[in-house]
């Protein structure tokens, strides 16, 4: 792609071709303005392409075995941990790593954050990902994926908290669907759409809040279930829940810092001035979000082990692993956050949320399958189960990438005159805020 | 000119409402321990009584039409399997809803533990389930609706004991496994269960679970050197149907020796106790933020207007 802009091709940010004056149509809108040779052309020049190609051609196929075979034929179909990497990775730490969605929406739409606009799409977008690659992990995990609806309409188990789970996922998805469809209404063209998303904003975003902060939390009272299971330090009779909570703020928040990373560097061409320009001084602003979260979740952590007066187990090999769990995964990302935005050094920051990205991973596969069953046995996942999971990561990877393309999501759609101005009256100009609730701590140190 | 209008404090509220009715009715769940319905059954084991003949295990099989076995019931040597590097003895699975383990404590004569579903009275796979799919009937048996269950397999990370197995091998229709108290073919005409009506030595006693409960307290007293004073199941976890006597402490033959006497539902109850509050305070809390951040940012575009003297304010 970057090529051809060499040579003079723009990708497509309007619904007018700049060069004939004509309308784009769906299929060029599609193709990013290339002709189909051109854009096969620059897809096969991508060496991550084949990187991709080769994943799938492995992974594929095993997807396929797993619904012809079954369950067992890929994992190790173990009663004793019933659920692996599909589980433990795909859902409980897909999930909080899509937390950003509503962290945004909410510093955006509710405190009037307006300084965080230029990433809140991404962010968005991001959640709704998250989410939805989240439900198709559980697809392939569940025994009989065909049955998900069954908890909506067939069987009620309204005590259980997968039911809640299930509900609040089900309707997280559409309102994320809902939030980010704006993108999609400018990129069609059809502002009826967009103008009457624009209205319910308000209402998606304080539902997108009360969903997630109880399915985020439920994520961590399905191993209430489990006392005897997950070893004390990660577990907690009172706390479970607010722990998955509060350790999902930091990761909703350090993943959009990631991925703006890896999009500023992999795809800067799609970027426009307003995302490039802003990105620095958002990234910096989330950081300070993410080492508050950090530091009240390190907090709450050192409470929970007080509260069921754990420190016994701290001397045990389970608690280096759980000490260095918290040091490397909680404080370290809190140190480098402090030093980026003491100092104002936004790569520190970009480290700082790739390492909690590490340590919120790291977390939720000890909670699910590393010190789950730590007085029986360890289990280690079949090669087939790595397989499928880094498959449906690829996959993810893929369809983030074809979106961000093509959705105006960190570039900004070049309206028609008429339009521009009707939205330029409805929108608030965005405002440098100085005395918001988020990092306002910082600025007192400052 | 305020920041928010009334339309959209509204919606807003309508957005909160229709979240809440969407979460559907989740029971408070306040209500005070179920100890069992009051003619529901049970089997009290005795493991001073049970030689590891197996013919539980056999009888088992036949009368829930299980795959025969790789190695016949009067094979003793499956007592010296071991998994996972020693950490685990056999327990049970899709083609087995009951084993028998032997356990050696302090190199003694060995002992003999029958490992089934217990019959919990407010049973952990039931109340994780987002289905249904778990039924605790009114004989005592917890018994499970594989029309329902769409896989999860929450139910096994919830068993306190270890018991469901899942048919992992099936690709169309695996379903949950587990001991039902034969609830279908005899429980539900008075019958007692197969691998009790079979057994030789008396090891397995059928009846009333209050009765049980006598029974064993009665055997404890009569013979207060031949076991430790404890049944187990009477409380443990909120009480199972099944319950233990054994002449060595529990935790030598076996046994989780602290579950707790606390059903495995309790929880969750706090959690779900929340659920209702953040559905209801939530609404009201964020939107309350976002008046005012709004009304803050409108006195600062307002404060910033007064100084231009006279240019258009407001921040809509």
């Amino acid at each position: 792609m970057k090529s051809l802009i060499g040579w003079g091709s723009k990708p497509v940010d309007s619904h007018v071709n700049e060069k004939t004056d004509q309308q784009w149509s769906l299929f060029r809108k599609l193709m990013l303005g290339l002709t189909p040779g051109q854009y096969l052309g620059q897809a096969l020049r991508n060496p991550f392409n084949w990187i991709l190609g080769i994943i799938f051609a492995i992974g594929l196929p095993l997807i396929a075995y797993r619904f012809i075979f079954g369950l067992s034929a890929v994992t190790h179909a173990s009663n004793d941990y019933p659920w692996g990497l599909f589980l433990g990775f795909g859902l409980f730490t897909m999930v909080p790593l899509s937390a950003s969605g509503f962290m945004l929406g909410t510093a955006v739409e509710i405190f009037g954050r307006h300084d965080f606009e230029p990433i809140e799409r991404l962010a968005l977008l991001n959640g709704l990902l998250g989410y939805l690659f989240a439900v198709i992990y559980l697809l392939v995990d569940l025994g009989q994926p065909w049955r998900l609806p069954y908890p909506m309409v067939v069987s009620f188990g309204p005590a259980a908290v997968l039911f809640l789970v299930a509900w609040h996922v089900a309707t997280y998805l559409s309102v994320q669907v809902a939030e980010v469809s704006v993108s999609f209404f400018e990129w069609i063209g059809w502002l009826g759409g967009k103008r009457f998303i624009r209205r319910i904003a308000l209402g998606l975003t304080v539902s997108g809040i009360i969903l997630s902060t109880l399915h985020q939390g439920a994520l961590g009272a399905l191993f209430n279930y489990a006392p005897g299971k997950v070893h004390p330090l990660w577990y907690s009779g009172s706390f479970q829940w607010i722990f998955f909570f509060c350790s999902s703020i930091p990761a909703g928040l350090s993943m959009v810092i990631a991925v703006s990373t890896v999009v500023k560097k992999t795809m800067a061409w799609r970027c426009d001035d307003n995302f490039k320009e802003n990105l620095d001084r958002c990234t910096l602003g989330l950081a300070k979000g993410a080492s508050l979260a950090l530091i009240t979740y390190l907090a709450i952590k050192l409470i929970g082990v007080a509260h069921d007066n754990e420190w016994g187990y701290l001397a045990t090999g389970w608690g280096a692993w759980f000490l260095f769990e918290m040091a490397v995964g909680v404080v370290l990302p809190i140190i480098l956050f402090a030093y980026a935005i003491r100092h104002q050094v936004v790569a520190i920051a970009r480290v700082g949320a790739f390492v909690t990205i590490f340590g919120i991973v790291l977390n939720r596969l000890n909670t699910t399958l590393i010190v789950f069953n730590w007085n029986l046995y360890q289990e280690i996942p079949h090669i087939f189960e790595v397989i499928i999971a880094v498959t449906l990561f690829a996959v993810y990877v893929v369809v983030y990438r074809f979106i961000l393309y093509r959705l105006p999501i960190i570039f900004s759609w070049k309206e028609q005159p008429q339009e521009a101005l009707a939205a330029e009256a409805a929108r608030p100009a965005p405002i440098k805020t100085s005395n918001a609730p988020i990092g306002a701590m910082y600025r007192k140190i400052d | 000119m305020s920041g928010i209008s009334r339309r959209r404090f509204l919606a807003a509220s309508v957005a909160g409402c229709a979240a809440t009715t969407l979460a559907g009715p989740k029971k408070a769940l306040a209500a005070g321990s179920f100890t069992g319905y009051p003619d529901g059954m049970g089997v009290l084991v005795d493991l001073t009584r049970c030689i590891g003949c197996r013919s539980c295990e056999a009888a088992c099989n036949k009368e829930q039409n299980l795959p025969a076995p790789d190695k016949s019931f009067d094979d003793k040597s499956v007592f010296d399997e071991t998994f996972h590097g020693g950490k685990q003895k056999r327990r049970p699975d899709e083609n087995a809803y009951t084993v028998v383990n032997r356990y050696n404590p302090d190199g003694s004569d060995p002992l003999y533990r029958k490992v089934q579903c217990n019959h919990c009275n407010e049973p952990a796979c039931l109340s994780s389930c987002f289905v249904n799919a778990y039924t605790k009937t009114k004989e005592g048996a917890v018994v499970y609706n594989p029309n329902v269950c769409v896989g999860c397999r929450n139910c096994l990370v919830a068993c306190p004991f270890g018991i469901p197995g899942y048919s992992y091998s099936s690709a169309f229709d695996p379903v949950v496994k587990k001991c039902i108290f034969c609830h279908e073919t005899r429980l539900k005409n008075g019958l007692p269960p197969a691998c009790v009506d079979v057994c030789p030595q008396e090891a397995l006693t059928f009846g009333k679970r209050k009765e049980l409960i006598k029974i064993g307290h009665q055997r404890i007293q009569t013979h207060p050197g031949r076991y430790v004073n404890h049944l187990y199941g009477e409380n443990e976890l909120g009480g199972t149907s099944w319950m233990y006597l054994s002449p060595v402490n529990f935790d030598e033959v076996g046994f989780d020796p602290n579950p707790g006497n606390e059903p495995i539902i309790n929880n969750v109850k706090d959690f779900l106790g929340t659920v209702p509050m953040v559905l209801a305070i939530w609404p009201a809390m964020f939107t309350g933020f976002h008046l005012l951040a709004k009304k803050r940012e409108h006195d600062k575009n307002n404060q910033d207007t007064e100084k231009q003297h006279g240019e258009e304010g407001g921040d809509q």
